[in-house]
């Protein structure tokens, strides 16, 4: 035989008890796909759900930013334990490397991502948010590789530079059947209404747009107030029309 | 522990091989550690003994450690890792996920964090060997 990486051999393991798992994804960065996730995770855990955030932005975190969190060393039995914070089962390089910035090729990010399936003992969870990296790289493809069960939920802005590159993805995923919960149109300044109707043109359910609000900026690092956000209560509607 | 972990990636695989190439018995059952993942062997050979299912039961398990090599992408430059310069945090991020290396390791020539790990990284299935 050929000398074989085991480690993926149990990732449906790892994930078995675990209820819907979805990836906040989009085509281009700075979106806001790390304020949809976390806010999102957040909103479900005030709802009294069981929730995991998997951060898999590895070499630009920033989901423990929104939150306020800094490195914690996980605890291990049986394979890493994420730390519960803010009510919600945390997993993010951030725990292994803190401030220090972390270069990673293409192949490094699939062997962390394989690695933090593999080991991470999620027990059981309603849902998994999934923190995505922008694009349709080495993250995206290993996941849909890997996890069976994963859906999409895909954020664009109004800007056109953003959605011609989520359509790609979108693309992309439904070339490959993968299930696509819709579009959220975040960070609106206008009265356009073009994102609404071409995601409708994708044969995509469009999930509303939050408006640009310069209060979020004020509330990064604290949950409470986040949780008083515009962008909060869009995202509460949204999970509740659609997720719950 | 998260050794535990790894031994039962090991055992599912081996499980997955034997079933495919119709082995009743497994004698011998070839793995290698590298150097990176630090992985507690002691640790590790126990998860194995406990995890270890039928057709498994008389298994020989040769676990087998492989130094690691990391290669700078930048000057080319190889060299082996070592975790006597390490601190004790840095050392268990690197046990946990062996890539945060890049955060904590540069290239020893020109101090670049632009390295391959070449060999070593962490757990592989070399071989098994069984009856049919």
């Amino acid at each position: 035989m050929k000398s074989m990486d085991p480690r993926t051999t149990v990732i449906d393991e790892r994930l078995s008890r675990t209820g819907r798992i979805i990836a906040i994804s989009s085509g281009k960065g700075g979106v806001g796909k790390s304020l949809v996730a976390t806010t999102l995770a957040l909103e479900l855990v005030q709802r009294g759900f069981k929730v995991g955030l998997f951060d898999l932005d590895f070499t630009s975190p920033s989901t423990h930013l929104i939150m306020g969190i800094t490195k914690i060393l996980p605890k291990e039995d049986k394979g890493i334990l994420p730390p519960v914070l803010k009510g919600l089962s945390y997993m993010s390089l951030i725990h292994f490397t803190g401030d220090q910035a972390l270069p990673l090729r293409g192949a490094d990010v699939s062997n962390v991502l394989i690695e933090l399936l593999s080991v991470t003992q999620w027990g059981k969870l309603d849902f998994l948010v999934l923190d995505m990296p922008p694009g349709i790289g080495d993250a995206v493809l290993d996941l849909l590789r890997l996890v069976k069960r994963i859906e999409f939920l895909v954020v664009t802005t109004p800007s056109r530079l953003a959605f011609e590159t989520v359509k790609k993805q979108v693309k992309l995923l439904q070339d490959l059947k993968i299930p696509i919960i819709g579009i959220l149109e975040n960070i609106k300044m206008n009265k356009l209404e073009n994102i609404a109707s071409e995601t409708e043109n994708l044969g995509l359910k469009f999930l509303g747009e939050i408006p640009y609000d310069p209060e979020v900026e004020d509330a990064i690092g604290d949950v409470s107030k986040l949780h008083d956000t515009m962008v909060a209560k869009k995202i509460r509607k949204v999970a509740a029309k659609t997720i719950i | 522990m998260h050794e535990w972990a790894l031994a039962e990636a090991v055992i599912v695989a081996a499980k997955q091989i034997a079933e495919k190439e119709k082995l009743r018995e497994i004698r011998e059952v070839h793995i290698k550690i590298g150097e990176l993942q630090q992985v507690e062997r002691d640790i590790f050979r126990f998860a194995l003994s406990q995890l270890k299912p039928t057709g498994f039961k008389n298994a020989i398990f040769h676990i087998s450690t492989a130094r690691t090599v990391l290669r700078c992408r930048v000057c080319e430059y190889d060299w082996i890792f070592s975790k006597s310069n390490l601190d004790e945090d840095t050392a268990e991020a690197i046990h946990f996920v062996p890539e945060v290396a890049h955060s904590y390791i540069k290239c020893p020539k020109c101090s670049s964090p632009d390295f391959e790990i070449s060999e070593g990284r962490g757990v592989w299935l070399e071989n098994i060997k069984g009856v049919r």
